[in-house]
C-alpha cells in the first residue's frame, strides 16, 4: 500500500465521525431545532458501543447499541426543549455537560481495556484495483454507512413528501401547525434521528478510529460537526465536503507531527527548508489547527449576512407552543 | 397521557423563587437513585456528598476556594446570557487570564514588591477580556456564531498553556515535570485566615464582583440596555441602544471576570502554572449562572452549591468508594432540572389523561378535532 493511499484512507476514517454527526444534526436543524448536545450524545454513543462490544465480543452489536444510546439520550433534550419549551441553547449545553459526566462515569471500568475492532470489509477483485481499490471497496463498514446516510438524507429531504414536511416545520412552525402538521411529533423524530447519528459517530470513534475508551475522547468533534452544518448552509452534500476537508486538516497535522526530518533528507533543498520550518512549529499549535480552521471557516461563511439568512431554517431555535 | 403548556399571563413569582430549590431537590433525589444503582447506600452517598464537606473548618475553606472562580465566571456569564450572548468559552478565557497574569512574575522574577499582585490581577483580567474579544468582534462584525467560536477557543487556549508549561516556561528544576516555576511570595493571593485554612481573597473578589454587577444590572442605564437588547434587540435599537456595543460589552466583562478567576486560581490555590489548572470551572459556571437565575446575588449562593458538588465528589470517593466522575454527571443533571423547573415560571403545566376528565378550558369539539396525539 502506497503512502498516498494510506493517507487517503486515514482521512476517510477521520472524516467519517464528523460526517455522521453533522448529517444527523443537519436533519435536526432543518426541522427547526438547535441541539447543541452533539458532543454529549457522541460520548454516550462511544461509551455504550465500547461497553457492548467488549461484553458481547461483537462489534456490530456495539454499533447498534451506540446508535440506540444516542437516540435515547437525545430524548432527554427532546422532552425539555420540545415538551417543556426550555431554551434550546441552554438545554443542548446541558445535554453535552451531562453526556461528558455520565460517559465518564460509565466508562470508568473500560479505561485501558483493549476494545473490539470493527474490521474493514474487503470486496474481492474490486479492492485490488490500484489506488482507488482499497479506498472505495476495502474500508470499514462505518465509511459506507456514513455515505449511505448522507445520500439517504439528501433523497429524503428534497425528494420525498415527508422531507418537505420536515423542512416546512423548520421554516415556519406556526404555518405548518395551521396546516395540521404535527410539529412537535416531527421534531421529536428529527431529534432522535440526530441522536442516533451522533451515537453512530461515537461508536465509530471507539470501535474503528481508536478501539479504546478514553474519557472525553470526542475532543470537540461534536462541536466541529455543529460548525460543519453552518458551514454547509444546511445542505447535505456540502456537509460531506466539509467533513472531508476537516478530516484532511486533522490528518495533515498528525502526519506533520509524526514525520521525522531525517527521512526527508533526500528532498530537494527548498522543499526540505519548508519541511524544516513546518517541523519547527510546536506540536500544540499543529494540534490546534482543526479548531482554528473551524473559526476561520465560520467567519468566511457568515460574512455574507444575506446568504446566511436565506439558508438558515427560519424557525431554528425558536420555541413553539401550539396554540389552542 | 400528554403534557400541555399554557402561557401564564405573568411570570409566576412563586416559582421564580422556588425553582432553584425544586431543581436542587430533584438532583438530590436523582443522586440517591444513582447511588442505589451503583450498589451504594443512598443515605451514605448523599451524606458524603452534601453534608460531610460542611462539617470541618478546613473543608469550608476549600469550599470558598472552589466557589470563588465559579462565582466570578458565572457573574460575568449572567450579563452575557441576559443579553443573549452565548459565551460558552469561559474556560478558555480563564486559561488565558491565568497565562497573562502569571507572565509577570515569570518574566520579571526580580521584580518583587507589593505592586506585583495587583498588576498580575489586572493583566489576568485583561488577558481574559482580550480573548473574549475574539468571538465578540467576530459576532459583532461578521455575525459569526459566538457559541462555536468561543468554544473552539477553549481547546486552543488549553493547547497554548500546554505548550508554555512544556516548552518556554518549563521549570528546569522540576526534572521532566511539565510545570512552570512556583510563584514567589509577592505573587501569591494572600490567605484570609491562615490559621484555620487555605481560603484566600478570591472569594472576597467574587462577592464584590457579584454586588457590583448586581448594581449595574438593577440600577444603571447600562444594565437596562443589557436586558432590553437581550429580550428584544429590535426594541433596543428603537431605544437607541447598539446591539454591537452590547455584544462587545458583555463579552469583555465576562472575559475579564473569567480571566481574573484564572489568575486568582493559579496564584492562590495552585501556586504555579501547570497543564491542568481547572476542573471545568468555565463550564460548571454556566450551571451556576442558570441555577442563580442569572441574578448575581443568586449566583453567589449557586456558586457555593456547585463548589459543594466538587468537594462532595472527592468525599464520596474516599468515604464510599464511588468514582469522582459522578461530579460532572450530578452537575449536568442539575442544569437539566433547573431548566425544566424554569418552565413552571412561564407556563402552567397540565397533564392530560386520555380518560374522560377533559380540562374545562377546552371545549369537547376542539378536543375531538385534535384527536389523541
Amino acid at each position: 500500500m502506497g503512502m498516498t493511499e494510506a493517507i487517503l484512507l486515514t482521512i476517510a476514517t477521520a472524516a467519517t465521525p464528523l460526517l455522521l454527526a453533522a448529517i444527523g444534526e443537519l436533519v435536526v436543524e432543518r426541522s427547526g431545532v438547535l441541539n447543541l448536545g452533539v458532543e454529549g450524545m457522541m460520548l454516550m454513543g462511544a461509551v455504550v458501543a465500547f461497553g457492548t462490544a467488549l461484553t458481547t465480543g461483537n462489534a456490530w452489536l456495539g454499533i447498534a447499541a451506540g446508535a440506540i444510546a444516542g437516540a435515547v439520550f437525545s430524548l432527554l433534550f427532546g422532552f425539555l426543549a420540545l415538551t417543556l419549551v426550555t431554551n434550546q441553547v441552554a438545554t443542548g449545553l446541558a445535554l453535552t455537560l451531562l453526556g461528558i459526566g455520565l460517559s465518564g462515569m460509565i466508562g470508568e471500568a473500560f479505561v485501558g481495556q483493549p476494545g473490539v475492532k470493527l474490521g474493514a470489509i474487503s470486496i474481492p477483485v474490486l479492492s485490488d484495483i490500484p489506488l482507488v481499490g482499497r479506498l472505495l471497496f476495502g474500508q470499514d463498514p462505518m465509511f459506507y454507512i456514513s455515505l449511505a446516510l448522507t445520500g439517504g438524507v439528501m433523497w429524503f429531504l428534497f425528494r420525498t413528501r415527508a422531507g418537505l414536511t420536515l423542512r416546512s416545520v423548520g421554516d415556519s412552525h406556526s404555518s405548518a401547525h395551521a396546516l395540521g402538521i404535527k410539529v412537535i411529533a416531527i421534531r421529536y423524530m428529527a431529534v432522535m434521528f440526530g441522536g442516533a447519528c451522533a451515537g453512530l459517530a461515537g461508536a465509530q470513534l471507539s470501535l474503528v478510529y481508536t478501539t479504546q475508551w478514553i474519557e472525553n475522547m470526542t475532543a470537540g468533534r461534536g462541536w466541529i460537526a455543529l460548525a460543519l452544518v453552518v458551514f454547509a448552509s444546511w445542505r447535505p452534500w456540502r456537509v460531506l465536503a466539509g467533513a472531508y476537508l476537516f478530516g484532511a486538516i486533522t490528518i495533515a497535522q498528525l502526519h506533520i507531527q509524526a514525520t521525522n526530518l531525517r527521512d526527508l533528507a533526500d528532498w530537494p533543498a527548498p522543499l526540505f527548508w519548508i519541511a524544516e520550518a513546518v517541523k519547527s512549529i510546536p506540536s500544540q499549535f499543529l494540534s490546534s489547527l482543526p479548531y482554528l480552521a473551524t473559526i476561520v471557516v465560520l467567519v468566511l461563511i457568515s460574512r455574507n449576512r444575506r446568504l446566511t439568512m436565506m439558508n438558515t431554517p427560519a424557525s431554528l431555535g425558536r420555541p413553539f407552543v401550539p396554540d389552542r | 397521557m400528554r403534557i400541555e403548556l399554557s402561557k401564564r399571563p405573568q411570570q409566576s413569582k412563586l416559582f421564580s423563587a422556588l425553582s432553584p430549590f425544586l431543581a436542587f431537590s430533584l438532583m438530590v433525589l436523582a443522586g440517591a437513585i444513582i447511588f442505589a444503582a451503583l450498589g451504594k447506600n443512598p443515605v451514605d452517598g448523599l451524606y458524603a456528598y452534601f453534608i460531610e464537606p460542611l462539617r470541618e473548618v478546613w473543608s469550608l475553606h476549600e469550599l470558598a476556594i472552589k466557589a470563588a472562580p465559579l462565582i466570578l465566571i458565572a457573574v460575568g456569564l449572567s450579563v452575557c446570557f441576559m443579553s443573549s450572548n452565548w459565551n460558552i468559552g469561559a474556560e478558555g478565557q480563564f486559561t488565558i487570564g491565568a497565562i497573562f497574569g502569571a507572565a509577570i512574575p515569570l518574566y520579571f522574577p526580580d521584580f518583587q514588591n507589593a505592586t506585583v499582585l495587583p498588576l498580575m490581577l489586572i493583566f489576568g483580567a485583561l488577558g481574559g477580556a482580550l480573548y473574549a474579544a475574539i468571538p465578540a468582534i467576530l459576532k459583532a462584525r461578521f455575525n459569526t456564531n459566538e457559541i462555536l467560536t468561543s468554544l473552539m477557543l477553549v481547546y486552543v487556549a488549553q493547547l497554548v498553556l500546554d505548550w508554555l508549561v512544556r516548552g518556554p516556561w518549563r521549570d528546569p528544576a522540576a526534572m521532566s515535570f511539565p510545570q512552570a516555576p512556583r510563584l514567589h511570595s509577592w505573587a501569591v493571593v494572600p490567605e484570609l485566615f491562615p490559621m484555620s485554612g487555605r481560603a484566600n481573597w478570591g472569594i472576597v473578589f467574587a462577592i464584590l464582583a457579584a454586588i457590583a454587577v448586581w448594581f449595574m444590572l438593577a440600577r444603571t442605564l447600562k444594565g437596562f440596555e443589557v436586558k432590553v437588547i437581550g429580550q428584544s434587540p429590535r426594541a433596543g435599537r428603537f431605544g437607541g441602544f447598539s446591539t454591537a456595543r452590547t455584544i462587545i460589552f458583555a463579552f469583555l466583562l465576562s472575559g475579564a471576570l473569567a480571566g481574573l478567576a484564572g489568575i486568582v486560581e493559579v496564584s492562590g490555590a495552585i501556586g504555579r502554572l501547570q497543564p491542568q489548572i481547572s476542573p471545568g470551572y468555565g463550564f460548571a459556571a454556566i450551571i451556576v449562572a442558570f441555577l442563580g437565575r442569572l441574578n448575581p446575588l443568586g449566583i453567589v449562593a449557586a456558586g457555593f452549591v456547585l463548589a459543594l458538588s466538587y468537594l462532595g465528589g472527592e468525599a464520596a470517593q474516599i468515604e464510599i468508594g464511588v468514582t469522582d466522575k459522578t461530579v460532572r454527571a450530578f452537575q449536568g443533571m442539575l442544569l437539566f432540572f433547573v431548566l425544566a423547573c424554569d418552565t413552571l415560571i412561564h407556563y402552567q403545566i397540565r397533564i392530560i389523561r386520555p380518560v374522560a376528565s377533559a380540562p374545562p378550558a377546552a371545549t369537547p369539539a376542539v378536543e375531538a378535532a385534535r384527536g389523541n396525539d
